[in-house]
């Protein structure tokens, strides 16, 4: 059962990233992001992280990509100016390809035959995480806090318009 | 049956690989920053999965604890990367009529 749910979201996550990369309207593309990203929270739930995957869906779909969506149509972004098949993207698939393979290699010769016990109830309990985050890992936490706000003062200042600024 | 490790460090693998596909055959910037968030989500997937299995080797639940917190970490400063590029991408718009990275050759205009 897990495996069939693992397969079939793996196959939807390969599919829908090749669509992300591969589309030539940028519209398209988020949202077969969104179908990639939600596949990786079905990975999460699996690996027995349930938090995570629903940040995953909270943060990732429902806010980076919409904001990605948003700019786009505020952009009117036309699709790729290069089209069809030339060396460049041949040698880009060549580039791609071959790390993927090095990554594939590495993982498959050191991790392969490695078997997870099943899940527990206490494997999945949100105390713990809880007080990982708010406790063990209060500054980093805080930290991350401080770059959000430093990131969000960015952005306005960078996406407002200069004649503001010279007035 | 518990699917093996080594299956989710592969499609991260798979995933990871088609990002830089993105990134480096795509001339559009929006393009390119949605494959770089494809290989930041693949890493993500790598990480709980590494955490996963130390924790289930090692028998404790720190190891995972501190992947999912790390995860966490990893989205937020995603987070906070989008929301400046895509400011950066509208600044460049306003300038060049364009966000394609062909045409963007000059250091000032």
């Amino acid at each position: 059962m897990e495996m069939a749910v693992f397969l079939l979201f793996a196959a939807l996550a390969l599919v829908s990233s090749l669509v992300v990369v591969l589309h030539r309207n940028p519209i398209y593309a988020v949202m077969s992001l969104v179908v990639t990203f939600v596949s990786i929270a079905v990975m999460f739930v699996l690996l027995g992280a349930p938090f995570l995957a629903a940040v995953q869906v909270l943060v990732y779909t429902g806010a980076i990509l919409v904001l990605f969506l948003f700019v786009i149509m505020l952009l009117n972004v036309s699709g790729d100016s290069s089209r069809g098949f030339d060396l460049h993207k041949a040698l880009a698939a060549v580039v791609a390809a071959g790390f993927a393979l090095l990554l594939l290699t590495l993982f498959w010769g050191r991790y392969h035959g490695l078997d997870l016990s099943p899940l527990q109830e206490s494997d999945v309990a949100l105390k713990p995480l809880a007080r990982a985050l708010l406790d063990t890992y209060l500054l980093p936490f805080e930290i991350v806090g401080l770059l959000l706000l430093a990131a969000v003062t960015a952005a306005t200042v960078l996406a407002r318009r200069s004649q503001d600024t010279s007035s | 049956m518990t699917v093996p490790v080594s299956w989710y460090l592969a499609l991260a693998a798979a995933l990871f690989g088609i990002g830089i596909l993105g990134v480096l055959s795509r001339r559009n910037a929006i393009t390119m920053f949605l494959s770089i968030e494809l290989m930041l989500n693949s890493v993500n997937l790598t990480i709980v999965a590494f955490a996963r299995s130390f924790g289930d080797r090692a028998g404790d639940m720190t190891a995972v604890l501190d992947g999912n917190v790390l995860v966490l970490m990893v989205i937020a400063v995603a987070a906070a990367e989008a929301a400046v590029g895509l400011a950066l991408f509208i600044a460049v718009y306003r300038g060049r009529r364009s966000i394609d990275v062909n045409r963007l050759n000059l250091m000032r205009w």
